[in-house]
């Protein structure tokens, strides 16, 4: 993945990620700023055209936004003149199914997420955690092959968030998908990634992968649990230290500029 | 250079005024003050509130803490009646409220010639001070003894009158014989001496000018009392002004302003979805919409008389211009507005492109659209108004000009509350539409 500026140079953005996914496998994919963790996303969800390569999904080659690819966003990609039962029902009012069907999943998916209660209520009438719930269960709703999260708990404060990445966990039990989740936050990459990719930045490309049992772990658990695993600190100090190395080297390297 | 002198001299003339008008502006002031410390008094004898509000020790510099007192508002507007009572005379005012008003009724002064051999003879002039409109003469007076006769005079009310009281003098100025006293207080040409019911001055050439206290009450022919306003308020409503009654002329204006809204929004909506979502478009029409936006739609009043005449056309192709271009702009900037994770959110969902802009990109850009039909309303009023003020033949402009042309006063003071509440009640309504039907305005 590479692109011209305005000025005449160009930007590696992604080079060589390969990647080979499993259905029914969680990935997070963790990095510092700038390593190009969201292009990679807008990519595999079919909003940026890659310079080279392509993505496959289920036999096909990825073109464009499609149906079999849901979004869950950071925030503000609710429709905020609908309410949360319409927010819900886009994807299927889109396909043009019928209501009663629609009405049936749009029940059943509230009622997962904990907004049974709030079924007719304006979007922006919920808070930050609410909303994420809606954004969750508008994507599930279109029943999607690949479920692709970038950073949908970074606006949240810490404990909604704690709460959150436990829904996360039990829908991906439950609806068996496969998720791409981009996050920032070390912990809540370790805690929801089956896989766990680290990206270093200039060129953007895969660093180190892990495979990770605590996923597997929290589903169903009280994920403060699973962070008092050895194994769980562990993983997390050498990510840091990772992290922190790659972080280092971008200052210096603007420095030296 | 001679440019900045006269502009110099026109700015130190405004300057001027807004001295002499310093010291009521002050008197106001205090007025509001000590109609706050009465409203703080009277508040203390009330039962105290215990909101939220109350409890806030920081309230100088907590924007929220401020609220629109509404006791301030009513007592503001009825001061202004208030006012408009006192200095007009009006008989909804109880008298002892009244500003001064001017002299009506008789009054009289005596004059004083000194003949050039020293010898001096007094006389009297009567005057009537009657209200205009009446025909009252002046009163039969005898000439008196000595060589100085008895005058007489009528003047309406609020006028003066030069009065050649030597005139009828055995002696007079031809004969080297003047006035030399009014009242028994030494006069001369260019001054003047106060009697009883005025003042009396004297001009250069020596000829009495008689000016009856005109008080501090304003002549109707400058501003009408509000009876006056509200009575040619029915009058009006019945019988009408130039061959329109009240109800045909505001109709004609608010007609004008909605069509050429209507018009201006169904060409500036789709023309600014139009620039928001095509590069060709933005680029045809980016250069021509910042260019007309600027040009105030009053400065295209003569052009569109040249063009379309002074009929309903020309005027509604006025205000579709005034509305266009703010209508355009609203409409791309609402289009502009929207966030491309709603937008790619809906693609993933499977909208197509069309599902798009039907549930996406059109209610997301309503909010926005309803702030420039606000603001095109607003312009569109004063536009018509104004267009109508240069050429109409019916219209609640057209009402006050030709109105204020006959000094119709009373009538343009009631034209302009009309035009202002008329103003007002559009932006409510718009207000209150938005309410109705762009509830996520600014909640996204």
């Amino acid at each position: 993945m590479r692109f011209d500026l305005p000025n005449g140079s160009s930007v590696q953005a992604l080079k060589d990620v390969s990647l080979d996914l499993k259905a029914g496998e969680l990935l997070s994919v963790l990095g510092p700023s700038g390593c190009g963790k969201t292009t990679l996303l807008n990519i595999v969800a079919g909003f940026l055209a890659p310079t080279e390569g392509q993505i496959i999904l289920n036999g096909h080659t990825v073109k464009g936004p499609d149906a079999e690819r849901g979004m869950v966003f950071q925030q503000g990609a609710l429709f905020e003149w609908m309410s949360v039962r319409e927010n819900v029902g886009f994807g299927p009012s889109m396909k043009g199914m019928p209501k009663a069907e629609k009405a049936k999943i749009v029940d059943h998916l509230l009622d997962v997420v904990g907004l049974q209660d709030f079924k007719e209520k304006a979007v922006y009438e919920l808070s930050g955690g609410m909303q994420q719930r809606v954004a969750l269960a508008r994507c599930l709703a279109n029943e999607p092959d690949v479920i692709l999260m970038d950073e949908p708990l970074g606006a949240l404060d810490a404990l909604t968030r704690e709460k959150m990445q436990g829904l996360v966990l039990k829908l991906w039990k439950e609806t068996g998908k496969t998720i791409i989740l981009i996050t920032h936050s070390v912990e809540e990459a370790l805690l929801l990634g089956e896989r766990l990719i680290v990206m270093a930045p200039r060129p953007g490309r895969i660093h180190t992968e892990y495979r990770l049992p605590f996923a597997e772990m929290g589903v169903g658990q009280d994920l403060r649990e699973v962070k008092k695993h050895p194994k769980f600190g562990e993983v997390r100090e050498e990510i840091l230290g990772m992290i922190w190395d790659m972080e280092e080297e971008i200052m210096g390297r603007t420095e030296d500029a | 250079m001679e440019l900045l002198g006269n502009l110099w001299g026109e700015l130190w003339a405004v300057l001027t005024t807004l001295l002499a008008a310093a010291p009521y502006i002050i008197g106001y002031i205090l007025i509001i003050l000590l109609m706050m410390v009465i409203w703080s008094g009277i508040k203390r004898l009330l039962t105290p509130k215990h909101d939220y509000s109350s409890l806030k020790t920081v309230t100088f510099g907590d924007e929220s803490a401020v609220t629109s007192n509404t006791a301030a508002s009513v007592v503001s507007i009825v001061l202004i009646f208030v006012f408009w009572g006192a200095f007009t005379g009006s008989k909804l005012l109880p008298g002892f409220m009244h500003a001064p008003g001017p002299f009506i009724g008789d009054g009289s002064f005596e004059y004083t010639i000194t003949t050039p051999a020293g010898d001096s003879d007094t006389a009297t002039v009567s005057v009537v001070v009657h209200p205009t409109g009446e025909e009252v003469d002046a009163p039969e007076v005898t000439d008196g003894d000595g060589i100085a006769k008895n005058d007489a005079v009528a003047i309406p009310v609020y006028r003066s009158e030069l009065l050649r009281v030597d005139r009828n003098d055995e002696m007079g100025r031809d004969e080297e014989t003047f006035i030399t006293a009014v009242d028994g207080d030494a006069i001369a040409p260019g001054g003047s001496v106060d009697v009883a019911f005025g003042r009396i001055a004297m001009s250069d050439k020596g000829t009495l000018n008689i000016i009856p206290s005109t008080g501090l009450q304003m002549e109707p022919i400058w501003l009408p009392s509000p009876e006056a306003v509200w009575s040619r308020l029915g009058e009006i409503a019945t019988v009408g002004y130039r061959n329109s009654t009240l109800a045909e002329h505001l109709g004609y204006s608010l007609f004008r302003v909605i069509v050429g809204f209507l018009l201006g929004a169904l060409v500036g909506i789709p023309l600014g979805y139009a620039m928001g979502l095509s590069n060709w478009f933005r680029g045809w029409f980016d250069p021509i919409v910042e260019f007309m936006r600027p040009v105030p739609p009053l400065a295209l009043i003569p052009l569109v008389i040249i063009w379309a005449g002074i009929g309903e056309v020309g005027k509604i192709i006025l205000l579709f211009l005034a509305a266009l271009w703010i209508m355009a702009i609203a409409a791309r900037s609402g289009v502009s507005g929207v966030r491309i994770s709603k937008v790619h959110a809906a693609y993933s969902l499977g909208a197509s492109k069309w599902q798009i802009m039907r549930h996406v990109i059109i209610p997301n850009s309503l909010p926005e659209i309803f702030t420039g039909a606000r603001v095109a309303m607003g312009v569109c009023w004063g536009t018509v108004v104004a267009a109508e003020l240069v050429a109409a033949e019916k219209g609640a402009g057209m009402m006050i000009m030709v109105a204020s042309k006959f000094q119709s006063t009373d009538i343009v003071l009631m034209g302009i509350i009309l035009i202002g509440i008329i103003g007002f009640s559009i932006d409510m309504l718009m207000r209150q539409a938005e309410k109705w039907l762009v509830p996520w305005k600014g909640k996204g």
